[in-house]
């Protein structure tokens, strides 16, 4: 019994169709943002895998998905910005509320 | 037929991320939501510190659980949003999501299946956990395979957000 590159692909493909999923579904700005932040961890998971089970000799996608978490962190920060100001000016973070920009 | 731990942690690993993930986006409170993306980010550290890579495991846990979960439990409670995620989602379009979550993951578990990957094992280098000071070489030189540039890119685009983040939500 070993662990098999399929295995790593499988749980990180559930991961991200569930976070398409919420994405499509869910009506919050922040729980949209929760599905994404679920998306870019399941690509993480598959750069740190292909790099070690195809190249270990290499470190490209460990930085990758270093780097990768960085990104993902300062987009979330700037996101919950984003979402506090649109709540002190609408008082509501859904998607029916917020429609000033888009006619 | 011997097991060994790293498999059963392998394996706790991928169920509790395999269920929580789906619980994540279905269910209807929002802490629960962030809590159960809690657990999923804990359980893909799990990944990173089975796959030798310590630091990324590390960093994953600090950045991840400590900083960006926490944020999200603040501006859940701070915009009131902790109930009634799922108002008025009419049932054709939960059923159209779904199905196109179902098929677009049924098409890449497909392209998994059939692609055959060079080597589905992991390369017997022996249990070679990945060295602090690779890591440091590597990420703050300038030469081949060194990580200096995205390295100051990333440190100015974090000063970019820190100054934009302020900005946006500073009170007039």
């Amino acid at each position: 019994m070993e662990i098999h590159i399929e295995y790593y692909l499988i749980v990180s493909t559930v991961m991200m169709v569930s976070g398409i999923y919420g994405f499509l579904t869910r009506k919050n700005i922040l729980a949209m943002l929760i599905s994404v932040e679920l998306v870019l961890n399941a690509t993480d998971i598959n750069f740190a895998v292909f790099n070690r089970y195809l190249f270990p000799a290499h470190l490209e996608g460990h930085f990758f998905a270093l780097f990768g978490i960085a990104i993902a962190a300062a987009e979330t920060a700037v996101a919950i910005a984003i979402m506090i100001n649109i709540y002190r000016n609408v008082r509501s973070i859904e998607t029916k509320d917020i429609e000033e920009m888009k006619h | 037929m011997n097991i060994t731990l790293s498999e059963v942690v392998f394996y706790i690993a991928a169920v509790i991320i395999m269920i929580f993930s789906v619980m994540t986006v279905t269910t209807k409170h929002m802490l629960r939501s962030a809590t159960y993306l809690l657990f999923v980010l804990f359980s893909t550290a799990m990944f990173y510190f089975i796959l030798d890579y310590t630091f990324l495991g590390a960093a994953q846990i600090i950045v991840y659980a400590g900083g960006i979960v926490v944020l999200y439990v603040f501006s859940i409670l701070l915009t009131r949003s902790n109930k009634n995620l799922n108002l008025h989602v009419k049932p054709s379009k939960l059923a159209a999501a779904g199905i196109t979550s179902l098929v677009g993951g049924a098409i890449i578990l497909f392209c998994i299946y059939t692609h055959g990957f060079a080597s589905t094992l992991v390369p017997a280098t022996g249990d070679s956990e990945l060295d602090m000071s690779t890591i440091g070489e590597a990420l703050m030189g300038a030469g081949k395979y060194q990580y200096m540039l995205p390295f100051e890119a990333v440190s100015v685009l974090l000063l970019a957000c820190m100054i934009g983040g302020i900005v946006i939500a500073r009170k007039k």
